[in-house]
This record gives C-alpha cells, structure tokens and sequence, in this order.
C-alpha cells in the first residue's frame, strides 16, 4: 500500500505537541489558551503516557510542611543532585516556578493529599533538605496526567460553546506515531507519521512542533519504562538538526522489582524510603552508612540512632542515607550486589514494615502494597521487598533555551520534559520530574506560541512528502530480512551488559562497534502481516530511534573520562572538577552520530551566592571558586 | 521452570476473525501479557495488543480473559493451571485488530461530562481542604480508565442501542468525583447524571465493582448514592414544588 498523494490526510495546526504525558498536554494547553490551534499526537490511547507511572510526587517549594523550604534551597538541592553540570537557568526557572504549576493544577480539579491545615501536603524525598513533594497517594503521576487530560477536555468544552465544536481548536490524535519532523527552508514545516490502528499514513503542517515524548528506557533490557519510552523525540531530534545534551547520564533507580522475572525493572517508589523503609543486605547490615560520598557527609546520618531519630526531629539530626541521590543509592545497591551480600534473586532488601503500620503502609503506598501482593507474592506491610536498579530516566535530551524551551539551533522546534537536556545535570532528584514537566512543558508552549505568532508558515514540498512517504512502506517491501523483536533483544543485551550502571572504555568501544552493527542490520528490517495495527511494523520505527540514542549514548560515554551522577566510569572512578565545566553535545549528520564538548554556562554571582564556597570547593576548580560567578 | 501452556487467541478484524491455538512457553511468575509478548516475538509478529507500563497503572490491556474483563498483565498465567487460556478482545467495543478494541465511544462520553468549575473567586494556593473531605473524591481518581467496567456493564455489553443515553460506570464516578469535590461549584450534577448520561437505566447489580482493578466501589460509593439524591429531588413533593416557585437551578 502506496499513499496516495491526493488521497493522503492532510493537517494544518499553529503548534504540533508530540507526545500526550505531563509536558505535552501542559505545553498543548499553554498553546490553546494563547489563542493558536493545536494538535496533540499520542503514541498510544489518550491518558496512558509514561507520567501515569510517577509515584512519589511533584518537588515544590511551597513550604506546607516545613516554612523554612523556598525556592533558593530547591535550587541547591538540585544542582547538588545533578553535581553541579545543571543548565542553572534552567534549575532555577524550575525551583522559582514549581509552586504556581502545582496550585495551577489544584485549579484544574486536582485533588492532592492535605496537610492538618488542608493545605497540600509535602513528603520527602532523596535529595531534599524540606519535605517538598505535593502527592496522592503513591499515584501522582496519575493525579497530573488526568487533571491535566481532563483541563483538556474542558478546553474542548470552551470550544465547543464559542465554535460549534469540541475539535476544533485543540485535537487528541490518539495512537500515531510521528516518523519525522518535517522541514523547508531551515525551519520546521511540520511532521509526518502513520495511525498505528489503520497503518495510513498523516501529514501535518505547523510552523512550530513541540517535542514532548519521555525517555529512553527501552534502549536498555531492565527498565521501569513502558514501550513508549523509545526516544522517539530524542532521535526526532537528531534527525531534524537539533543537537541531544549530555546523553552519557541515565538515571538507574535504585529499587526496581527483581523478582519474579516478568516484573522484573518495575518501579518501586522512592517514597517507600521517603516513608521510612531501610534497606539491607543479606546480612541484615544497614548498608547505606558505608556509602556516604564526602560531598554529602555533612548532610547525612552516620549512625542508625540519628537516622531513625531524623524522622521525628529534623532540625537537630541528618536524615538517613538511604534517601542520598539516586545515583549514589543505585551504586550502593550494585556495589553490595557485586560483593555476594545480595538477596537469593540478585539484588538488596527494603523494608518499610518495621516502622509502619499494616494500615498506614496500605493507606500511603497503596499502590506498591496491590504491586507486590499481586504480582510477586510479597505482603509488604510484613516482609521486605526484594529490589535492585532499572533504568529510569535520562537526564540527557535535547539542547534548549532555558527560558522558550526552543531547540538549539532549528527554528520552530521546541522541547519539555524529560526528552529536554540540561535541567537535572548528571542526576536527577526524585520529584524533579513532575514538576519539570510542568515548567518547561508550559514555557515550550509560550516559547512556539510567541515563534508562530511572528512567523510565517511554510508548506510542506511533495518532495519531502514523498521521501517521507517512501520510508514507511520500505520494511513492507523487504522480505526474509531482519525481525524488529530480535534486534531489539539484541540491543537491550548491549545495553545492558556494556552501557550500564557502571562502564569501562574497552566495553563501551564494543558496544558502539556492536550498535553500529545492529544498526546496519536494521535497515533490512521485514515486516510479515499488512499495515493494520501490526506491533512489528511499529517496533521497526521505534528500533530506529532506540538506535541512535544508545550510539549517542555510548559515544557520549566513552568521551567523559570521569565518574558522576548517572555515569559511572570504573576506569575514571573519580569526579573531575575539568569535565564539571564540559556538556558532551551529540549531533547527526544522516550517517552517524558525532560528539563533542561545549562549555557548559556558568552561574552568574546571585545564584553561585546561594551556595556556601565551601561546598562549591568540592565540586569546582580554584579559579572558577575565586571568580564567584559569570557576571 | 518453563513450561509449555495452551494459549487460544481471537484473531481478525471487523470483517472476519476466530480463535487460534497456540502453544506458547510460560515462566514461573508470568503474567497472561508476558506470554502474549512472546507469542508476539517469536510467532505471530503482527498480533495486535495494547499495553504501556505493565503494572497496572495505566488501564491498557485491558482484554477478556477467559471471557472476564480483565487486565492482561495483573493476571497471573499460573492462575489457570493447565487450563487453556482464552484471551479475546474487549466485547463491548468493536474489534480493530486481534486484542484491540476501539474504545473511543468512551472518549466521546469524557467530553460530554461538564468539567470541574472551582470558584470564580478563588486564588490559586489558597485553596484549603480537610484530608477526610478529599477522599471521597480521590478515590474515584483513582481510576486508570481501563474501561472493564464499561465492558462488563450489562446496559451497554449486548445492547448497542443504549450507548448513546448511557455513560456508563467510569463516567457515574467521574460524576461522582466531581459532585463531591471540595471546590466544584457546577450545580445540578447529580440531576444530569440521571437525565443526560444514563444513571436510571444503572440496576445496581455490581457488574462494574467486581471487575474494577483499583478495587473503586463504584455502585456503593458512587452510583448509589447518587441515584439515592436523585430520588429524594424528585420525588420530595416540598423540593419539587420549591423548584416550580422559585425557579432556581442548583437545588441539586
């Protein structure tokens, strides 16, 4: 089946979002309530992205349950977490702005847990001096993507009153994938895909196109990501001229599911740790207390009598080590693993039963009690889970203008959420997220509203229509070639064993030989069946993308020759005060992916400020400390 | 610990379709999405199946297995010892492919249902709600919209005619959700629910709690409670003459 030139579908919107999770749907809303008319293209059934999976909370410093939070100490925590390589612009839109996306939200019908005072009520989470995440539960993911699905619907509503229409100014198309991003010249002309449901093929025309579609965590064989998370719009992207950001930096969290096997990498929340539960080895040691780095000594508790009294008095006791960053508790759990004191399927012991009641763990975790009783066995309310690291987030993405989110260096492009670079630095704090997707979600649909309102749109050429065209009905041409689902087992291997938690130059040059030849591989990908709803046609598409981002990865790997936050080099153990000053910035040029290093921007005088020098000596070199800032 | 199952799998279109037999690999703790996985990979790589996040978080697979509305990866293969596996698509629904329904009727419905209006003069942040007064709500949001109850939901699985004046379980509960949320100010909700989407043709048998994977008890928290308002309105002789007199709306 050929597109038929006059019979294609055909679409023209101001502002195209890829992607349907947290950041699209608040950037889609941003660009509605602007004015401009506005396409939502989902990869799959409209309110299942990724974001409903996010647990814990959105981190905000509203100060509800600790006055003394505001948003200069979120700042720190951030850049601390992420070890100082953090856009700072971008942490410190994110730490002022928090607060007023949470309320906002609260305005659109979200219900989130109250404090005494019926305020919203804040929790605690790795990395963060003040319990600072607004939660539901252990499902806010879900809370936020519904609100913001159903502030959607009411927009619609509006619509519908003043045009006669509910779809007429801002339209889910739900289950497509977007193939490319189109451009004329120079500048973004819009996108083609094809509905996954009929396999027929879309184009749309749009002055801007919003880049919205998560992560990565496919690439890699144990990962809390659901099949959506193909850095699509990573490879999107690459394709489109948009340079990708520090792609070496994924974050493994430290407590997936390990046991049984098909649940294997699932998420365990962070507030299981946040809520008081330890972790221990198969020797019954509280193992946290051996990791503790020496930039984080003066912060956290030595001992178990102050860790435990923390939860109960937090102005005169260091909290407890199990809630370090991410990074530093997943490289603990594969340390402890490695040295034989791991649980019977590989990986630690958490424990939340010894210091909660049956009632409070159901009524707080309520969604990891149903988790693990149904899917593993495990009653958590009175034994320990088993848990071990799965990939989980990237902190890489793509290269953006703090305050637009506009995409270096292609006009009309935008991108939000975790798909964007730059905000988390090497690490991520838990929390983080939600609220990023919301700050920058919102800013990318200022930042193309305010492009298309200056701009003129240009059409689409049939030329780059029929190259588009071409690519899609190509693996239905081939035949006897490569299976999508083997070379993708073939490439979470890689991933896996040599770009994972803990790397070496000489593995990660045997991965990038043994992607390239995957990659080679799958140009001869065959599709058996026709265009309808067919999952291995779809995975071709996907594998592409899954394709570039582990060469970028690895190719961003080998080059940081040091170890911090999410890359961790066996060979360069340490943290290099020389490469905190350094971006890898990954760029495409139709055959390959090419990395290279860009100075990363430094903070101006009222942000280093914030800081006291002496924590800054840990991470910076002498001049950068005695320079004080870029100002 | 791998054993050989007997999976039976509808396969087709909305042209034509039947079961197929086939003989799949299961593991020891598997999942009836696991096992369609690798039918999948290893012998049928155009089968159609909806997932996301395999965890019961999204409301997905949702299939019939056995032919009980069920989510595919919350169902354990060893729950069915040697028994065949049936697995078909959604009943209520019209097939797209295989495992896959078209579940847009319930789409349509959403839009229908008037959104939350906090108070005009409200100022975001300063909102102040009692933990006990959100918890009614909040566990109507706990729904992942699977739409197993809208499948089970006997006004609607075998009669077709009704889906244009019935909203069904998922929809009562966001009704619901909405009546008893702290800050909504739309009035008449509880009315419209009985004359606008199809809350009187509901006849309480529980179908939709039964197969809710959020355990929501969505006739007993919702669905009743909300027929219980509705009848004391309309048949309160003092309300209903009320009504007339004053000419008000938002008695509701």
């Amino acid at each position: 089946m050929t597109t038929d030139k006059s019979t294609l579908e055909r679409h023209k919107y101001d502002v195209l979002v890829i992607g349907a999770g947290g950041a699209g749907l608040r950037a889609a809303v941003e660009a509605r309530e602007s004015g401009l008319r506005v396409a939502i293209i989902c990869k799959s059934l409209f309110g299942k992205a990724h974001t409903v999976m996010a647990e814990g909370g959105a981190a905000a410093s509203m100060g509800n349950a600790n006055s003394n939070d505001n948003w200069q100490v979120h700042f720190r925590d951030t850049m601390r977490g992420g070890k100082f390589l953090n856009h700072f612009r971008m942490a410190e839109l994110h730490a002022k702005e928090s607060p007023d996306r949470i309320w906002e939200l609260e305005m659109w019908g979200a219900l989130f847990d109250r404090t005494k005072e019926g305020k919203i009520s804040q929790r605690n989470f790795g990395g963060h001096e003040y319990p600072r995440l607004a939660h539901v539960g252990d499902r806010t993911g879900l809370e936020l993507i519904r609100t913001m699905q159903q502030k959607i619907v009411a927009l619609q509503q509006a619509d519908k009153r003043e045009h006669g229409e509910y779809e007429s100014h801002i339209k889910v198309f739900a289950e497509l994938t977007i193939t490319e991003i189109l451009k004329e010249d120079g500048k973004i002309a819009g996108a083609y895909g094809y509905w996954r449901e009929s396999g027929s093929e879309v184009l749309f025309e749009a002055p801007a196109v919003i880049i919205a579609t998560g992560g990565v965590g496919k690439t890699f064989k144990i990962t809390s990501n659901s099949w959506e998370g193909t850095g699509d719009g990573h490879a999107l992207a690459l394709k489109a001229g948009a340079n990708l950001v520090d792609m070496e930096f994924l974050q493994f969290h430290p407590t997936g599911m390990v046991w049984p096997p098909s649940v294997r990498g699932i998420l365990v929340t962070e507030s299981v740790r946040g809520e008081g539960g330890i972790l221990t080895n198969s020797n019954g040691e509280r193992f946290m207390f051996k990791y503790i780095p020496d930039v984080f000594k003066d912060k956290y508790a030595d001992n178990e009598a102050e860790a435990d009294r923390w939860y109960e008095d937090q102005d005169n006791n260091r909290r407890p080590p199990e809630l370090l960053p991410r990074d530093e508790v997943a490289r603990a759990i594969n340390s402890e693993v490695k040295a034989g004191r791991g649980s019977e399927h590989g990986g630690v012991f958490l424990d939340v039963s010894k210091r909660l009641s049956a009632e409070i763990i159901k009524k707080r975790l309520p969604s990891m009690w149903h988790q693990f009783y149904e899917l593993a066995g495990v009653d958590i309310t009175k034994e320990p889970m088993e848990v071990g690291p799965t990939c989980h987030y990237v902190m890489g993405g793509v290269e953006v203008e703090p305050d637009t989110a506009a995409a270096v260096g292609v006009p009309g492009l935008y991108a939000a959420g975790e798909v964007a670079g730059g905000m988390h630095g090497s690490n991520r704090l838990g929390g983080n997220s939600l609220s990023d997707l919301l700050v920058f979600g919102r800013r990318a649909g200022m930042g193309a509203a305010a492009y298309v309102k200056q701009t003129t749109a240009v059409p689409v050429a049939e030329a780059t229509v029929a190259s588009a065209a071409a690519r899609i009905e190509a693996p239905f041409a081939r035949s006897g070639g490569e299976n999508s689902y083997s070379l993708h087992a073939e490439l979470q291997e890689v991933t896996h064993n040599l770009v994972g938690i803990i790397r070496t130059g000489d593995e990660l040059k045997d991965a990038i030989a043994k992607i390239a030849d995957i990659r080679k591989r799958s140009a001869n990908v065959a599709v058996s069946g026709g265009r309808k709803f067919n999952p291995g046609f779809h995975l071709a598409f996907d594998l592409d993308n899954m394709l570039l981002v582990a060469e970028s990865t690895a190719k961003s790997a080998i080059g940081r020759e040091e170890s911090r936050g999410g890359h961790t080099r066996d060979d360069f153990p340490g943290m290099d005060m020389g490469w905190r000053q350094h971006n890898h910035i990954s760029s495409f040029d139709g055959i390959q992916v090419t990395v290279r290093k860009q100075a990363l921007p430094f903070m101006p005088k009222e942000l280093f400020s914030l800081f006291d020098v002496e924590e800054l000596k840990k991470y910076m070199t002498p001049d950068e400390v005695a320079k004080g800032g870029s100002n | 610990m791998a054993r050989k199952i007997n999976l039976r799998i509808w396969r087709g279109d909305a042209t034509d379709g039947g079961l197929q037999d086939v003989q799949v690999e299961a593991n020891e703790g598997e999942v009836v999405l696991d096992v369609i996985h690798r039918v999948q990979a290893t012998q049928m790589g155009d089968l159609a199946v909806r997932w996301n996040c395999k965890a019961g978080k999204c409301g997905s697979c949702s299939m019939e297995i056995n032919g009980k509305p069920r989510l595919a990866c919350m169902t354990q293969v060893a729950a069915y010892g040697d028994e065949t596996i049936t697995v078909t698509p959604l009943r209520a629904f019209p097939v797209i492919k295989d495992l896959v329904a078209d579940v847009s009727f319930n789409y349509k419905k959403a839009m229908e249902i008037p959104a939350f209006e906090p108070p005009k003069e409200l100022v975001p942040g300063e909102a102040r709600m009692q933990q006990i007064d959100v918890e009614r709500s909040q566990e109507f949001r706990k729904c992942i919209e699977c739409f197993l109850c809208q499948d089970v939901c006997h006004v609607v699985r075998d009669h077709e005619e009704n889906k244009k004046s019935f909203a069904g379980p998922r929809f009562f509960i966001r009704i619901a959700e909405l009546d008893m949320h702290p800050l909504d100010t739309l009035k008449n909700r509880k009315r419209t629910a009985q004359e606008e989407h199809g809350l009187g043709m509901c006849n309480i048998t529980k179908c939709c709690t039964e197969v809710c994977p959020e355990h929501i008890k969505i006739t007993d928290n919702a669905i009743i409670p909300m027929k219980e308002r509705v009848a004391d309105i309309k048949y309160d002789p003092v309300r209903w003459l009320g009504s007339k007199i004053r000419k008000r709306e938002g008695i509701v």
